[in-house]
């Protein structure tokens, strides 16, 4: 038995293949967050971009290289028109953006749009013609332990790599970057220099919906790989406690993505290799922790602490007498 | 004017309005206001909270667009659309509550917004933080750039602040109330950068209300009064007493007084010992003050705003929390510092927010009437409210404060300003106070509601209430009261007799002066 085949290999290999929506989710979600708003909809904005990438795939002809980029496109716009939505809500009429982006997730969520979209659509009876199937990347796959680790992913959790690197930069090396923590942070002294708080919260929050959209195409073209009603199970939710678990960078945020993709995967890696596991109880980890960060750094002392954005889900209205 | 002639007065002034007005719902902010700024000057804009002062610095900045009136600077004539093009100008605003991010380090925060050539997209901080130093040099302005903000002491903070904008080549400085969070120490160092700035050609706009500073400060001063520009005076040779009268309006010298007074023998109602009390930013707002009231007296504090009149009647309405001295209500020792136990001793309490802090806007009138006896009988019989008694204690209020509405179970928020602050004197005078507390309570009213709110203090302090009124007005402080109580910076700096007092000896003490510059 190969070094490659042990257990420990596998399970940080399909903690990445796992983590990668997360990955996605999360990095977006940061986006928004950083520019002050918080979006519960990751949730619904998933399974609208997962549902609209199962369609392209399901109906589109062509080969891979052309049918699949379309496919996340179509998830991206789906998307990002769900995020539009919230930011016209939360930026333009200043609703409470814990209510819009709750109303978001069920709009867009298994019992919402989505779930009606694949029913018009005739998805989910059967597998994706298309999908992103394990790349062996520089032909390092048989490297021993990294191998099967770092280079038999697929293209996503390779473009998930380079987003984390470009994010990184975009945040504290570039000049949009520092304007848009300084709008997350505060938007009155960010409006006193001339930024524009209205463009930069808009751009981030629906720049945000459309990485969620790419996360929710994780699951319909390459996890499931098909369309299947609520197919992103929740993992919206843990995106949102991940940006915080990564305080609000995107390298920890990764770390924690992966993390939480190691429990997720944990039941079935188990059980195939025939270890005998409570398997309800390993399904309900990721949850569990995700529940646990909630209220840990729900407490506001604690998130401000942490380095949450200061005027993270509050509203910004220039000064009138 | 003057007849200086000089080589700054030739040359175009580096800022001029000419009839700048700007209108809000219901108030005129700024009429025709005119003032020039000459190069290398420290230019006062000085008057009265509301005088028009903030809404004019927005339009220098470019955050509001006047309705008539246009500004020019170096004698071309500008239009902002935005503070960008302000900004863009060469316009720079130091603000009085610091516009910087706790989190960011100072370079961080001077070069927010700044793109110089070559850092458009990337950063770079090196040389960000090199600017910064250099600056920090030509203006005697140090400070550490890769310090974090919340690291910094006020006065530090107040540099980034200022380098912030000279980052940016601003060369015409608006400073809001730049003291005003400062010690004196660093108050003489402001004043110490400001000398360095117009000495190389910088311009500095300083907003204030403060006479002394002004004084001491600038070069000239321009005085607004009621949204107007009333005259532009020269620092030298100008006084506070000329200043303040200026600035309060002179053409009013003394009042009808009332000439009633306490009666001989009334007993002292309020009594305040050694009060001392911090403001909401934690530095001291009330120093050691001392005031008697007897019944049926009406005593007026009078002051600029800003200089300890909200923090004392707070502390007196148990809203704010004393850090010395005593009170004593008739008599008895106010010992607990929360809202119910004044209203219990008998303090009534007018504030200057009528529909924020005074009434529940939203709720009716003749529930407005019975907030602070909801608890007791007749208006309860706990724990339920007898509605029949609330409305007929609300009819015969409203029709004794002759309270102006459709009917009792209209919203307050629905009333005009005269009938709000009579629907609130109605619910003070009805819980049958020793001692009325109340502040600015004319302010923003028309002339005939302001008729009515005189005469129903005059009737408290008739019916044996001791009367304490809060009032930036001198000619409501003089028709009215019949003992003076003036403050400056949180001391009482006077307590003159109405009937020797007038605006100029009241001005003097305004400023800060003692009662031996009176004489």
């Amino acid at each position: 038995m190969s070094v490659n085949s042990n257990l420990f290999v596998i399970i940080f290999a399909s903690a990445i293949f796992y983590g990668t929506p997360l990955v996605f989710a999360a990095v977006g979600e940061l986006l928004a967050e950083r520019s002050g708003v918080i979006n519960l909809g990751v949730e619904g904005m998933m399974l609208l971009g997962a549902v609209s990438a199962a369609m392209v795939a399901a109906n589109l002809d062509g080969p891979a290289a052309v049918v699949l980029p379309i496919a996340l496109l179509a998830a991206m716009v789906a998307a990002g028109l769900g995020a539009a939505i919230h930011a016209f809500l939360v930026i333009t009429l200043r609703v409470n953006q814990i209510i819009s982006g709750l109303a978001l997730t069920i709009f867009g969520g298994a019992a919402g749009l989505s779930s009606y979209l694949a029913n018009v659509w005739g998805l989910g009876k059967q597998p994706a013609m298309n999908q992103f199937g394990r790349m062996d990347l520089f032909g390092l796959k048989k490297f021993p332990v990294l191998g099967p680790i770092l280079f038999d992913q697929t293209l996503l959790t390779y473009l998930s790599w380079v987003l984390v690197v470009l994010v990184m930069v975009y945040l504290f090396r570039t000049r949009m970057g520092l304007h848009l923590r300084s709008v997350g942070e505060s938007p009155q002294t960010a409006d006193s220099v001339g930024i524009s708080v209205t463009r930069y919260r808009y751009g981030h929050v629906i720049a945000g919906g459309m990485l969620a959209g790419v996360a929710g195409a994780c699951f319909s073209l390459t996890i499931v790989p098909t369309w299947a009603n609520g197919l992103t199970s929740g993992e919206g939710w843990i995106a949102l406690a991940l940006v915080i678990f990564g305080f609000w960078r995107p390298d920890l945020t990764l770390v924690g993505a992966y993390l939480f993709g190691a429990l997720s995967s944990l039941s079935f890696t188990l059980q195939a290799r025939g270890i005998d596991v409570p398997t309800a109880l390993l399904d309900a980890l990721p949850y569990v922790a995700t529940i646990v960060v909630l209220v840990i750094v729900s407490n506001s002392r604690i998130s401000k602490r942490l380095g949450s954005p200061a005027a993270l889900g509050r509203p910004y209205e220039r000064e009138e007498r | 004017m003057t007849t200086v002639v000089d080589s700054k007065a030739v040359t175009a002034p580096a800022v001029a309005a000419f009839g700048v007005s700007k209108r809000f719902p219901g108030v005129i902010a700024n009429d025709d206001v005119h003032f020039d700024v000459r190069v290398g000057e420290v230019h006062a804009l000085l008057g009265e909270n509301g005088a028009g002062k903030t809404t004019l610095s927005n339009i220098l900045t470019g955050l509001y667009r006047p309705d008539s009136g246009h500004l020019e600077l170096s004698g071309r004539r500008v239009s902002f659309e935005s503070p960008r093009d302000a900004i863009d100008a060469g316009i720079g605003m130091v603000h009085q509550h610091f516009r910087l991010i706790p989190t960011f380090t100072v370079a961080e925060n001077i070069a927010l917004g700044a793109a110089r050539d070559g850092e458009r997209v990337l950063l770079n901080m090196a040389s960000v933080e090199s600017r910064i130093v250099e600056l920090g040099e030509q203006f005697e302005l140090s400070v550490d750039p890769r310090a974090r903000i919340w690291q910094l002491s006020v006065g530090e903070q107040q540099r980034v602040e200022i380098l912030k904008v000279l980052y940016r080549d601003a060369r015409i400085l608006i400073m809001d109330e730049p003291t005003a969070v400062l010690t004196p120490l660093e108050a003489d160092a402001l004043s110490q950068t400001l000398t360095s700035l117009t000495r190389q050609g910088r311009s500095v706009i300083f907003i204030s209300h403060k006479l002394g500073e002004v004084i001491s400060i600038a070069d000239r001063i321009t005085v607004l009064r009621q949204g107007r520009s009333i005259e532009t005076i020269d620092a030298v040779g100008a006084t506070r007493e000329s200043l303040a009268a200026v600035m309060v309006g002179r053409e009013v010298e003394r009042v009808q007084r009332r000439g009633v007074g306490a009666l001989p023998g009334a007993p002292i109602v309020l009594s305040v010992n050694d009060l001392g009390a911090e403001g909401d930013r934690g530095l001291p707002a009330l120093r050691s003050v001392s005031i008697d009231v007897r019944g049926g007296e009406i005593v007026a504090v009078a002051g600029v705003a800003g200089n300890g009149q909200r923090e004392l009647v707070e502390v007196l309405a148990g809203l704010r929390p004393r850090t010395s001295g005593r009170i004593e209500v008739d008599g008895e020792t106010m010992d607990r510092a929360d809202a119910r136990h004044p209203i219990r001793m008998g303090v009534a309490y007018v504030p200057q927010d009528r529909l924020g802090t005074g009434l529940a806007p939203d709720l009716s009138i003749a529930e407005n009437l019975v907030l602070k006896r909801y608890r007791r009988p007749p208006v309860a019989r706990p724990p339920f409210l007898r509605s029949s008694v609330i409305d007929a204690e609300a009819a015969s209020l409203m029709e004794q404060f002759d309270v102006r509405a459709p009917s009792s179970q209209t919203p307050t928020r629905r009333l005009s300003g005269g009938n709000v602050q009579k629907v609130l004197l109605a619910r003070e005078m009805s819980g049958r106070p020793k001692v009325l507390v109340v502040s600015t309570p004319t302010q923003g009213l028309d002339i005939g509601a302001v008729a009515t709110v005189h005469q129903l203090l005059l009737d408290a302090a008739a019916e044996g209430v001791g009367v304490l009124l809060v009032s930036e007005d001198l000619d409501e402080v003089l028709a009215l009261a019949d003992r003076v109580v003036v403050m400056y910076e949180g001391s009482v700096t006077g307590i003159v007799d109405a009937a020797d007092a007038t605006v100029a000896s009241i001005g003097v003490l305004m400023g800060g002066g003692t009662a031996e510059d009176v004489a």
